[in-house]
C-alpha cells in the first residue's frame, strides 16, 4: 500500500519535472522558431490580424535584401579574424604569464599579478575612451587591428591559466627540468599540454565574448564594411525600423554560424562556459 | 661552490619569470592601467576635441550629480538589477534543479536552455522587439493586449528584464548545475532513511550545499546587470520617447562620450558606475556571512 503511493508520487514528479521542462525549453526556443518564420514572410503578411504563423511559402528575398543592405560578407570576415587573432593572442601571451605567476619564483610577482586582479574587478568602459584616442592617434581606426587592440592582453585568461598551471603538480615540472629541459622547453614541451582543456575553455570564452561585444566595435569602426556582425546589425535596426522581416533575415545571418559551430561542439562549450564561470 | 650553482638556477628562473609576463604586464599597462588613470583624470577635465582636455576641477560631477537624466539612469540600472537577477538566479535554479533529476535528453535540455549564450545580444534582441511591437507583435496578438512594451516608459524596463533573464537563464543553470552536482548522493540517502521530504531535504541539503556556487552566480550576475548596455541599446534607440526611462549608466555613458562627445562628463559616469559596482560588492560580501556555508 505504502509502496503503491511512493511509486504514484514519483510517477507525479516526473511528470512534473518533464512538463517543467519542455515548457521552459518552448519558452526558450519560440524567439528563434519566430525569427525563423518571419525571415520569410513578407512585410504584409508578417504585419496580419490575426498573425499567420507559418509563411505561405519559402522566400530568400528577404535575405537578399539583408545582403544587399549591409557587407555580410566583410562583417563575417572581420568578425572571424577579430575572434582568432584575440584568441591567439590570449591564449599564447595568457599561457606564459599564467605559467609563470604559477610556478616560477621571481621579485615582485604579487604586485604584477595586482594588476591582472585589478583589470579584472573593472568594468572594460572604464578604459574604452583612453583606448579609442590611442587607436584615433596612431591612426588604426577602421581596421581589424581596431577591433583586436583591448583584446590583445587577457587578465582574465591569465588569471585562469594561471588556476591551471596551479592544478599541475610541482614534480612535473622539477622532472622535466632534470631531465635537462630549460624553463622555455619544459613550458612548451610538459606543462602547456597538459592545460589543453582550460586553453579549450579560454578559447570558448573569447570567441563568445569577442562575438557577442557591440560597444567597441561600435565605437572604432564606424566604416560599415569594417564592423563586426554585431555592430553592422545594430545598423540594419535603423536601416529597417518597420521591415521585420528583412531584420529577422539580418540577425539570422548574423546567428547561424555561431550556433552551427555551438550545435557541433556544444559539450566543449557548454563544459567551457561552466569551467570559465566567475567571469 | 654549489651554492653559486644554485642561485644561478633561480636567476635563470628570475629571469624567465619575468620575460613570460612581461607581453601581458606591459600589454595591460598600456591597455589598462594607463587608461584606468587617464579616465579618472579626465573626469575632472572638459574635452576640448582631439584627445586634449583642461582641468575643471569637480564641474563634471557637479553637473552629473544635478542632472535628472544621470539619477534616472542610476535609478534604472538598480532596478534593472532588482528587476533580473532575484528572478534569474530563481529560475536558473529551478532548471538546473530539474536538470540534475533523472530526466531523458538532458544533454537536450542543457542545449536547448544555454542556446541564447552563443547568440550575439544585438542578433537577439532584434528578435524580441518584433515579438513585443505593440501593432504586429506576437505578445499582444496572444493575449489580445495593446501594451507598447518597448515606447511605454513604464513598461520598457519590464520588458528589457525579460530579455535579459530570458538570456541569461541557461548560462547561470549550468553554472548552478554544475555545482548541484557536487553534492554527493549519500546526504539525501541518509535523510531519506531519516524519513526526510523532499521539501526538507532542499532547504536542508541542496540549499546549504550549494550556496558558495549560488553566491558566485549572483554576484557575476549582477555585475553584468549593473553594467548593461547592448541589450538596452538594442531595444531602445535614441529617438525612442521612453529612452530616459530605461536608459541604464553604461548607455548614458556611450551617448555622453562617443554620440555626443563629451568625454569628460563621460568620464565621470564612468568613474561613478565603478563606484556602485565597488559598493554593491562590498555589500554582497558582507551579506554572505548570514547565507553562504563554506563548512561542507
Amino acid at each position: 500500500m505504502q509502496k503503491k503511493s511512493m511509486e504514484n508520487s514519483k510517477r507525479t514528479t516526473a511528470i512534473i519535472t518533464y512538463a517543467a521542462l519542455i515548457l521552459g525549453s518552448v519558452i526558450m526556443i519560440f524567439p528563434f522558431a519566430w525569427m525563423i518564420l518571419t525571415s520569410s514572410k513578407t512585410v504584409s503578411e508578417s504585419m496580419q490580424i490575426p498573425p499567420t504563423i507559418f509563411p505561405s511559402r519559402l522566400m530568400a528575398d528577404n535575405f537578399s535584401e539583408a545582403l544587399k543592405s549591409l557587407p555580410f560578407i566583410n562583417m563575417y570576415a572581420n568578425t572571424i579574424l577579430m575572434i582568432i587573432f584575440r584568441v591567439i593572442f590570449a591564449v599564447l601571451f595568457s599561457s606564459m604569464a599564467g605559467y609563470a605567476f604559477a610556478k616560477l619564483k621571481f621579485k615582485g610577482k604579487n604586485l604584477l599579478f595586482s594588476i591582472v586582479l585589478m583589470q579584472m574587478m573593472l568594468p572594460s568602459q572604464i578604459f574604452i575612451i583612453p583606448q579609442y584616442q590611442m587607436v584615433a592617434k596612431l591612426g588604426f581606426a577602421n581596421s581589424v587591428a581596431a577591433l583586436v587592440f583591448p583584446g590583445l592582453v587577457s587578465a582574465f585568461g591569465t588569471f585562469f591559466l594561471r588556476q591551471a598551471y596551479l592544478g599541475i603538480p610541482d614534480e612535473v615540472g622539477e622532472a622535466a627540468y632534470l631531465d635537462g629541459c630549460n624553463q622555455w622547453q619544459t613550458f612548451t614541451k610538459i606543462m602547456f599540454p597538459l592545460t589543453r582543456s582550460s586553453v579549450a575553455a579560454l578559447t570558448v570564452f573569447t570567441a563568445v565574448f569577442a562575438y557577442s561585444d557591440l560597444m567597441w566595435p561600435l565605437v572604432v569602426n564606424s566604416d560599415l564594411k569594417m564592423m563586426t556582425l554585431s555592430s553592422g546589425l545594430a545598423t540594419l535596426r535603423g536601416q529597417f525600423s518597420t521591415n521585420f522581416p528583412v531584420l529577422m533575415a539580418g540577425s539570422l545571418l548574423a546567428m547561424l554560424p555561431m550556433v552551427i559551430i555551438y550545435l557541433i561542439f556544444q559539450r566543449q562549450f557548454i563544459e567551457g562556459i561552466a569551467m570559465t564561470g566567475g567571469k | 661552490m654549489k651554492r653559486g650553482k644554485i642561485s644561478a638556477a633561480a636567476k635563470e628562473e628570475q629571469l624567465w619569470g619575468y620575460l613570460m609576463v612581461a607581453p601581458t604586464i606591459i600589454g595591460l599597462l598600456i591597455l589598462n592601467v594607463w587608461p584606468f588613470i587617464q579616465t579618472i583624470y579626465a573626469s575632472f577635465c572638459e574635452h576640448l576635441g582631439f584627445g586634449h582636455y583642461k582641468f575643471i576641477g569637480l564641474d563634471n560631477y557637479i553637473n552629473m550629480f544635478q542632472n535628472t537624466d544621470f539619477w534616472k539612469a542610476t535609478g534604472n540600472t538598480l532596478l534593472f538589477c532588482i528587476l533580473t537577477v532575484p528572478v534569474g538566479i530563481f529560475l536558473s535554479l529551478l532548471v538546473a534543479i530539474l536538470l540534475n533529476a533523472r530526466v531523458k535528453f538532458k544533454g537536450g535540455f542543457r542545449t536547448i536552455f544555454f542556446l541564447p549564450m552563443v547568440c550575439a545580444p544585438a542578433a537577439v534582441t532584434m528578435v524580441w522587439r518584433w515579438i513585443f511591437n505593440s501593432e504586429y507583435g506576437i505578445l499582444n496578438q496572444i493575449f489580445g493586449s495593446h501594451i507598447a512594451w518597448v515606447t511605454d516608459p513604464h513598461v520598457v524596463l519590464i520588458s528589457c528584464s525579460i530579455v535579459a533573464i530570458w538570456s541569461a537563464i541557461g548560462y547561470d543553470a549550468v553554472l548552478l548545475l554544475s555545482g548541484l552536482q557536487n553534492i554527493s548522493k549519500s546526504y539525501y540517502e541518509a535523510s531519506s532513511i531519516d524519513g526526510a521530504g523532499k521539501i526538507t531535504q532542499f532547504f536542508k541539503i541542496t540549499l546549504p550545499m550549494i550556496s558558495p556556487t549560488l553566491f558566485v552566480t549572483m554576484i557575476m550576475r549582477l555585475m553584468t546587470s549593473l553594467k548593461v548596455y547592448d541589450l538596452i541599446y538594442m531595444m531602445v534607440e535614441e529617438t525612442n520617447p521612453a529612452l530616459t526611462s530605461v536608459q541604464s549608466l553604461i548607455y548614458l555613458f556611450y551617448r555622453e562620450s562617443f554620440v555626443a562627445g563629451s568625454r569628460g562628463s563621460g568620464s565621470a559616469i564612468a568613474v561613478w558606475t565603478v563606484l556602485i559596482i565597488g559598493v554593491a560588492t562590498i555589500f554582497q560580501f558582507i551579506g554572505q556571512k548570514k547565507w553562504v556555508n563554506y563548512e561542507v
